[in-house]
C-alpha cells in the first residue's frame, strides 16, 4: 500500500509549509497584517501536523527517494519591497496548493479504506486548508495593482 | 440674540438636534431642539462648550503654501493651482494609484458624496478612506458581515423600551452623554431595566450595572464566546427564528462549545459567575439592546467580536422589535455619511465593489467607464494608504478635516511619513494642527454653522444644518473647495460634460439621493425642505429587520463577507451557494491570544480612550475655555493596588513607555483593573511650547489592524511605568 508515502509526503508538506509562514511572517514585519495572519496560519499547521500523528503511526510514512522539489529553507531569503511580498505570497500559495491536493488525495485512500479517523483529520482539516488559500487570493489581490503599476522601487 | 438657525451637534454621534444663537454676524450659543426625537432638548457639555466657541479663535483664514521648508501665506489661485499641477503631473507620470484621499468623520454627507465622486470617477483611485477607520469602520463591518448590510437595526427609543441594557466596550457616559442620560431616566425611573457592562475600567457606566465584566484587554472574542455557549447551553434559543432567519447555527454552536464558563474564566480573568448571571439576563429578558464601541472595536477581534453581538441577538430572535436590537455605535458624528457614500473607500449606496452589477449602475449614473471605477479589489484601507506613502508609491495625500499626526497609532513613524520629500501633502482644516504643520499646502475650511449640508446620526437620523454666519477671512466650505478642485482639473463624464454637475450642498444632495435609490440607505423620501423645522429624520423605517428579512441577497448586499480569524474574502460563488436569501449569518470565530502581551519588560496593558470633556485630538474643545478647564492635561490612570506596587500617589509624573515610544504624564488612581493602565487620546502638543510629545497616548500604540474591518488596535500595548 502506498498510503504511507503520501501520508510521508503530507506530513513533511505540512511541516514545510508551517516554517515558510514563519519565515514570511518574520521577513515582513513591516507589513503588520502579513506577519500576524502567517503567524496565526502557521499555528494552525502545527495543530494539523498533530492530527495528523496518530494516522501516521498506523500507518507508517515512507519519505519519497526521488528529489524533494519543496524546500522551506527556500523562504529563508524572503524578498522585499511591494513585488517581492507578492512573490513571496504567491510561493506561500503555490506550496499551499500543494498540501492542499495532498489532502485531497489521503482523503481519497481514507474513503476508499472506510478509515472513519482519517476522515475526520481530513474533513477537521479542509476549511483550513481552504483559508490559506483564500487569504492568500485575497492578500495578493489586494496588492498586486499597486506593486505592479504604481511602485518603482 | 438675533436669531436662531437650525443645526445638529458634531462633537459626538449622537447627533443632538439644536439650534445656533446668532448676534451680529457671530455664533453665541446654542440650545437643543425639544421636538428633536434624539435628544428632546437635550445637549452635551461638548454641544454647550465646544460646538462655537472656538470659531473666533485662531482660524485658518488663508491659504498657505510651503516654500523653502517654510509654510507662508498665499492666495486661493496660487494654492489650489499649486494642488491641481502635482496632481496632474503624478497623474500623467504613474497614475491613479498615486493618489491617496485621508478624510474625516466630521465633514456633511454632500462633502463626502463630492469627494467620493471625484475619487471614484475623477481620479479612479482605491485609495480613500479617513479617520472614520479608526472609530467605526468595525460597526460597518460586524453589521455587513451579519445582516449582509450596514445600516443600524435599532433606535434611541429601544433605550425607553428595553428591560435589559447590555454594553459591550462602551463608556456611554463619556462618549455620547446625551444618550446616556435618557438611559439614567430609565435607571432612575419605574421598571428599571437590568445593566451588564463589558469594560476593563470601572467607569461610571460599569458602576451602574447589575453585572460589570472586566474582560482583560484582548479577550473579548472568549468573552463573548462564553455568552453565546451560555445562551445556547440553557436553552434561551428562539430556535424557530434561527431556523427561519438565520444562516450557519451548527457551527456557531460547535465553535463555542469549548468556551465554558470556567474556561472564559482563565482567559479573561473574569468571574464565571458574574458570566453566567450576564448570560441569564440576556436569556430571560424581553427586550434586549445591546450597544457596542470602541472597547471593542479599537480591540483584538474586533469584528469577531462585534459580531458575537449581533449573534446574540440573532440566536434569541431579538431584533427589531420595539426594545430589542443592536446599536454598532459610530465613534464621530458624521462617520455614518462617510460610509454611506463611499468617501471611506466603499462603494456609494452601500454597493457592492465585488458585484459588478453595481459597478454598472455607479458607472450609468456618473456616465463614466465601468472600469474607471476601481473595483479589482477592497477599497484600500487607512493603514494601508499610509503604507504605501511609507513606501513611496502614493505620492499625492489629500487630508480633510482630520489631525492624523495625534489619532494615528505610533505616531514617530506618522510624523516621519508626512515629512518624506516624495509625498505632497494637501492638508484641509479650519484650524492650525499637529499635521497641518506638515503639510505643503493647507486650504482654511469653514466649520459647522458656516456651510449648508445635511448628516445622519448613529441611529440613521437625519440633520440639516444650516449656515448660521459667514466663514472667517479667506476660508470655504469643504463642498467649494473640492467643487473647485474637480472643476480646475477638468473631470468629465462620458458625454463631455462636467463630471459633478452640482454647485451647492442642496445639489449635492439631490444627486446622492438619486445616487441611493433602492438601496438600502435609500435618501429620495427626503428634502432639505422636509428637513427643515421640526425633529430629524431616520432614512429607512424606525427599526430595520423588523421582518426577519435581511440585505443578504446576493444581487442586493454590500459585501460577500469575510473568514473571521484572517480576513479572507468570500468568493461571489461562494456566497451565492449559501443561498442566503434574507437570512442573516451567525459568523464564528474561536479566540486567538493576541500578539501584543504583557511581559517582563512591558508587565502592564495599556488602553486608550476618551475624556467626557474632549473630542477626537481637541482641535475644537480645546479652544473652548469651559472643556478646557475641565480637562486641561493627558494622565495615565490606574488601579489602586498597581500604584500602591510601584510607589506612586495621585499626581506622581510617570513615564510609560512602550516598544514605540513613551509619554510623560502624573497618575491617576483609579477605575483600571489590576494589570491595566488608562491613557486619553485626545492630547497633542499645538498648544504647548516645546515639541510635546510625550503627550500623545498614540506615541505608544501599535501598527496593528482587525483583518476584517483593518480598525486599528489602540486599546492593547504593552508598556511599563516609572518614575520621570
Amino acid at each position: 500500500m502506498h498510503l504511507a508515502t503520501y501520508l510521508g509526503l503530507l506530513h513533511g508538506s505540512l511541516r514545510t509549509l508551517a516554517g515558510a509562514f514563519r519565515e514570511v511572517a518574520k521577513g515582513h514585519g513591516e507589513e503588520p497584517d502579513v506577519a500576524s495572519t502567517c503567524q496565526v496560519l502557521a499555528k494552525r499547521l502545527d495543530g494539523q501536523v498533530e492530527k495528523l500523528g496518530p494516522i501516521v503511526e498506523r500507518y507508517g510514512e515512507h519519505r519519497e527517494s526521488e528529489p524533494e522539489r519543496l524546500h522551506a529553507a527556500e523562504f529563508e531569503q524572503t524578498r522585499s519591497g511591494g513585488v517581492g511580498l507578492l512573490r513571496d505570497l504567491q510561493d506561500l500559495y503555490a506550496l499551499a496548493s500543494f498540501t492542499d491536493i495532498t489532502w485531497t488525495v489521503v482523503g481519497q485512500a481514507a474513503q476508499g479504506l472506510r478509515d472513519k479517523e482519517l476522515l475526520d483529520v481530513v474533513s477537521s482539516c479542509e476549511k483550513d486548508t481552504a483559508r490559506q488559500l483564500a487569504w492568500l487570493k485575497t492578500r495578493m489581490k489586494q496588492s498586486a495593482p499597486q506593486a505592479l503599476i504604481a511602485s518603482r522601487e | 440674540m438675533d436669531r436662531w438657525v437650525q443645526s445638529a451637534c458634531v462633537l459626538c454621534s449622537n447627533g443632538c438636534g439644536c439650534d445656533i444663537a446668532v448676534k451680529d454676524g457671530r455664533m453665541v450659543g446654542v440650545r437643543g431642539r425639544a421636538e428633536d426625537i434624539v435628544n428632546h432638548g437635550r445637549l452635551g457639555p461638548k454641544g454647550l462648550f465646544g460646538s462655537w466657541q472656538a470659531h473666533r479663535t485662531d482660524r485658518l483664514t488663508q491659504p498657505l503654501i510651503r516654500r523653502h521648508g517654510v509654510l507662508v501665506e498665499t492666495d486661493w489661485d496660487t494654492a489650489m493651482s499649486e494642488v491641481v499641477h502635482r496632481s496632474q503631473e503624478l497623474l500623467a507620470e504613474f497614475g491613479s494609484s498615486s493618489h491617496g484621499f485621508y478624510t474625516s468623520g466630521q465633514l456633511f454627507l454632500e462633502e463626502y458624496y463630492t469627494l467620493g465622486v471625484i475619487g471614484k470617477a475623477g481620479i479612479g483611485t482605491p485609495h480613500m478612506d479617513g479617520n472614520t477607520r479608526l472609530c467605526t469602520a468595525t460597526a460597518a463591518a460586524a453589521l455587513k458581515e451579519s445582516f449582509g448590510s450596514d445600516g443600524q437595526p435599532a433606535c434611541h427609543t429601544d433605550i425607553d423600551l428595553c428591560d435589559a441594557l447590555f454594553l459591550f466596550g462602551h463608556n456611554m457616559a463619556a462618549t455620547q452623554t446625551v444618550m446616556w442620560a435618557r438611559v439614567l431616566d430609565r435607571l432612575a425611573g419605574p421598571d428599571r431595566p437590568r445593566v451588564v457592562v463589558v469594560d476593563p475600567r470601572r467607569t461610571p457606566v460599569a458602576e451602574s450595572a447589575d453585572v460589570h465584566l472586566a474582560p482583560l484587554p484582548g479577550t473579548n472574542q472568549a468573552l463573548m464566546n462564553g455568552l453565546v455557549r451560555a445562551v445556547i447551553e440553557h436553552g434561551w434559543v428562539d430556535h424557530d427564528y434561527v431556523h427561519r432567519h438565520t444562516l450557519g447555527f451548527d457551527e456557531l454552536k460547535s465553535t463555542v462549545e469549548p468556551y465554558t464558563p470556567e474556561h472564559v474564566a482563565e482567559i479573561c480573568r473574569v468571574s464565571p459567575v458574574d458570566l453566567l448571571r450576564a448570560a441569564e439576563i440576556f436569556g430571560t429578558s424581553q427586550r434586549v439592546l445591546s450597544t457596542v464601541l470602541q472597547g471593542f472595536y479599537q480591540s483584538h477581534q474586533a469584528t469577531a467580536a462585534s459580531c458575537q453581538v449581533n449573534n446574540l441577538h440573532l440566536i434569541r430572535g431579538l431584533i427589531g422589535r420595539p426594545g430589542s436590537g443592536v446599536l454598532q455605535m459610530n465613534g464621530q458624528p458624521t462617520a455614518q455619511n462617510t460610509r454611506e457614500t463611499g468617501a471611506n473607500g466603499d462603494l456609494p449606496g452601500f454597493r457592492n465593489w465585488d458585484n459588478e452589477q453595481h459597478v454598472q449602475e455607479l458607472a450609468r449614473l456618473w456616465k463614466v467607464d465601468p472600469l474607471t471605477i476601481p473595483h479589482w479589489a477592497p477599497p484600500t484601507h487607512a493603514m494601508q494608504i499610509w503604507r504605501y506613502a511609507e513606501q513611496g508609491s502614493i505620492k499625492f495625500l489629500w487630508i480633510s478635516a482630520t489631525n492624523p499626526a495625534v489619532s494615528l497609532p505610533e505616531l514617530s513613524r506618522i510624523r516621519a511619513i508626512l515629512s518624506k520629500k516624495d509625498l505632497f501633502v494637501v492638508a484641509q482644516d479650519g484650524f492650525p494642527t499637529e499635521t497641518t504643520e506638515l503639510a505643503d499646502v493647507v486650504l482654511p475650511a469653514a466649520l459647522w454653522g458656516e456651510k449648508q449640508g445635511t448628516f445622519t446620526n448613529l441611529s440613521r437620523v437625519v440633520h440639516l444644518s444650516e449656515q448660521a454666519v459667514e466663514p472667517p477671512g479667506e476660508a470655504r466650505s469643504d463642498l467649494d473647495i473640492f467643487l473647485d478642485y474637480a472643476s480646475r482639473m477638468g473631470f468629465r463624464d462620458r458625454d463631455g460634460d462636467p463630471l459633478i454637475k452640482w454647485k451647492d450642498a442642496e445639489g449635492a444632495f439631490d444627486a446622492w439621493r438619486e445616487c441611493s435609490r433602492g438601496r438600502p440607505c435609500d435618501y429620495t423620501e427626503l428634502t432639505y425642505e422636509k428637513l427643515r423645522g421640526g425633529s430629524g429624520i431616520a432614512w429607512g423605517p424606525e427599526r430595520l429587520y423588523a421582518d426577519g428579512h435581511f440585505p443578504t441577497a446576493a444581487d442586493y448586499c454590500e459585501d460577500y463577507g469575510h473568514d473571521l480569524l484572517t480576513g479572507a474574502q468570500t468568493t461571489p460563488t461562494e456566497y451565492k451557494a449559501q443561498r442566503p436569501d434574507g437570512r442573516a449569518f451567525l459568523k464564528a470565530a474561536e479566540y486567538l491570544p493576541p500578539h501584543e502581551q504583557a511581559n517582563a519588560t512591558y508587565p502592564f496593558l495599556c488602553t486608550t480612550g476618551r475624556s467626557v470633556y474632549h473630542f477626537h485630538t481637541r482641535t475644537k474643545t480645546g479652544r473652548s475655555p469651559e472643556l478646557r478647564r475641565a480637562a486641561p492635561e493627558p494622565w495615565v490612570e490606574m488601579s489602586p493596588e498597581d500604584a500602591a506596587e510601584l510607589g506612586f500617589g495621585d499626581g506622581d509624573v510617570v513615564l510609560v513607555e512602550s516598544e514605540r515610544g513613551s509619554v510623560k504624564v502624573p497618575v491617576r488612581i483609579g477605575r483600571c483593573r489590576g494589570g491595566v493602565v488608562f491613557l486619553p487620546f485626545h492630547y497633542g502638543y499645538w498648544d504647548v511650547e516645546h515639541d510635546g510629545h510625550e503627550r500623545a497616548a498614540n506615541e505608544l500604540t501599535l501598527t496593528e489592524w482587525d483583518p476584517v474591518s483593518k480598525q486599528p488596535l489602540f486599546k492593547l500595548s504593552a508598556v511599563r511605568i516609572r518614575r520621570a
